[in-house]
């Protein structure tokens, strides 16, 4: 399997195009993400985000163009040699996509029981991750019994347990109330801060983004504080789609300089 | 326009038939690379098997206590009522118990297995399962493909035993016959062509009921809605294949074995 070097990017799009029975969703994206970049896809209901994050990990397939990821060109990989490279992504779906029939303790481990590890260590591991997410009381319940907040954190455990090479989030706070869309961020700036994991977070919350990138994790206080007025994280930089065309690549700074007209109406 | 949607309507069978057939292909050979699933293989053998015992065992029963209330009364106009035993054990091995059997299970399964792939496709869990690097056609497919092959074979056996206890019970109880009469004559009359016939059957059936059920289960598309179509065709695919298959079996097994 092969490993990134430093420099090569881990996720990496080249005029990517994409149809379902019509015009296209998406028409020559071309994008990268290097290692221990955080990547913001920005962009209106239906525009095309979810598939742009379905195509990072092969869920879908480009009708043209090259995504090589971990240096691997995945286009045209079959199916059966994706499931190794899947592994060392994690995904946070949008509804959470969690096992209905499997308690929240079978869902955070799903990888780990697949993989045979040690119910021991099955229980440790778990226990870290519902920690890390702040639900560790919920480890025997079923995801019926949790709200919708409580099941996407526990879609983040799932996503995190396995210590990935990349995380792939499609609207982690859609749906939610501000407090909790809060909480969901935190937790992805402390991934993010703390084991400096790469990934391409979708959404269409501004408010969300900008929150990402002006702010911090503070291990000692453990919680996620405001950086200094002025200061943004210079690995969280954003992706702006329309009618299935990338608009916009670069920081928090060109973004809110920008004087593309849509860029300008969203930002409005 | 009507020659537009006849050419449209050929042109899906086709595909659904060449898709199928991919389909059934992958899951059959995916038994013989790994990984494999046992403990999902058991749990599917429980949930089938053990979960239609009771329709399989009463419609076998009844199925044999009409066979034989129908038989004798046509029978007795020959003079024949002895052979009673004979025609219901023969009938309930070499066909009824089969197809019957195949079509209680398709209905109970079939559906069942198609509606919850097709929940756990709209709600994103397959989605999420290849994204856990897990295939699904080895973890659900292939499972329930050789619990209900192997579940079937097991339950024809119980339906045909039902069926011809079902027969002795209305044989006796109904027609005030001779009970041994009727068991001895249904014994003696068996041959090992028909067994095989009757047993080689539902291999074909358990197959068509599981590979149907998850074909259009992880075909579904359009919510719950569409959850609700693959239900029903899974159900009516699976229903009207067996008999089909059924029908060309009894061909090809009578042709094998003339002498029965």
């Amino acid at each position: 399997m092969t490993t990134p070097t430093e420099r090569e990017p881990v996720l990496a799009f080249s005029n990517v195009s994409i149809a379902f029975d019509g015009p296209p969703v998406l028409e020559d994206i071309t994008f990268s993400i290097a290692p221990g970049e955080t990547r913001v896809l920005l962009g209106p209901a239906g525009v095309g985000k979810s598939v742009l994050l379905k195509l990072s990990n092969g869920l879908l397939r480009p009708d043209r163009g090259s995504i090589r990821l971990f240096g691997e060109e995945i286009s045209t990989m079959p199916e059966e040699k994706l499931f190794p490279l899947r592994t060392r992504i994690g995904m946070v779906f949008q509804e959470g996509a969690l096992f209905d029939s499997l308690t929240v303790r079978n869902n955070v481990a799903y990888q780990l029981i697949q993989e045979q590890v040690d119910d021991e260590e099955i229980d440790e591991r778990v226990l870290e991750a519902l920690t890390f997410v702040g639900l560790e009381e919920t480890i025997s319940l079923y995801p019926s019994s949790l709200s919708g907040g409580m099941r996407r954190r526990v879609a983040i455990a799932r996503a995190f347990i396995h210590h990935p090479d990349l995380l792939l989030y499609d609207s982690p706070t859609g749906g939610l109330d501000p407090v909790t869309s809060t909480t969901i961020i935190e937790l992805i700036v402390k991934e993010r801060d703390v084991h400096k994991t790469p990934s391409l977070l979708v959404t269409h919350r501004l408010q969300d983004a900008f929150t990402l990138c002006t702010h911090r994790f503070d291990k000692a206080e453990g919680r996620m504080v405001p950086m200094p007025k002025g200061q943004t994280d210079p690995n969280t930089t954003f992706l702006m789609l329309d009618e299935g065309q990338l608009i916009f690549d670069g920081s928090l700074h060109d973004l809110v300089h920008s004087e593309n007209p849509f860029v300008r109406e969203f930002l409005d | 326009m009507a020659i537009n949607t006849i050419e449209q309507t050929a042109k899906n069978i086709v595909l659904t038939v060449q898709d199928y057939s991919l389909f059934s292909w992958r899951a059959f050979t995916n038994l013989f690379s790994k990984p494999r699933y046992l403990p999902d293989f058991l749990i599917q053998s429980d949930i089938i098997g053990v979960g239609s015992t009771s329709i399989v065992l009463l419609s076998g029963f009844f199925t044999g206590g009409v066979l034989a209330l129908q038989s004798a009364t046509t029978l007795a106009q020959f003079g024949a009522t002895a052979v009673t035993g004979q025609f219901v054990s023969l009938t309930m091995i070499r066909e009824l118990g089969p197809v019957l059997t195949g079509i209680m299970v398709a209905g109970r399964n079939a559906s069942s297995i198609a509606s919850e792939l097709g929940s756990m496709v709209v709600t994103e869990q397959i989605d999420a399962m290849r994204a856990l690097g897990v295939d699904p056609m080895r973890k659900l497919v292939t499972p329930r493909i050789f619990a209900c092959i192997s579940m079937l074979f097991f339950l024809t056996i119980v339906a045909d035993a039902f069926g011809i206890l079902g027969g002795g019970a209305v044989t006796v109880f109904l027609n005030h016959q001779n009970g041994t009469q009727y068991f001895s004559k249904a014994w003696e009359s068996l041959r090992y062509p028909d067994i095989i016939q009757g047993l080689v059957k539902p291999l074909f059936s358990g197959y068509i009921v599981a590979s149907v059920g998850c074909f259009y289960g992880l075909r579904t598309t359009g919510g719950t809605q569409g959850v609700g179509r693959s239900t029903i065709q899974a159900v009516v695919n699976s229903s009207v294949l067996i008999i089909l298959v059924d029908f060309l079996l009894t061909r090809v097994l009578l042709a094998l074995f003339p002498a029965i």
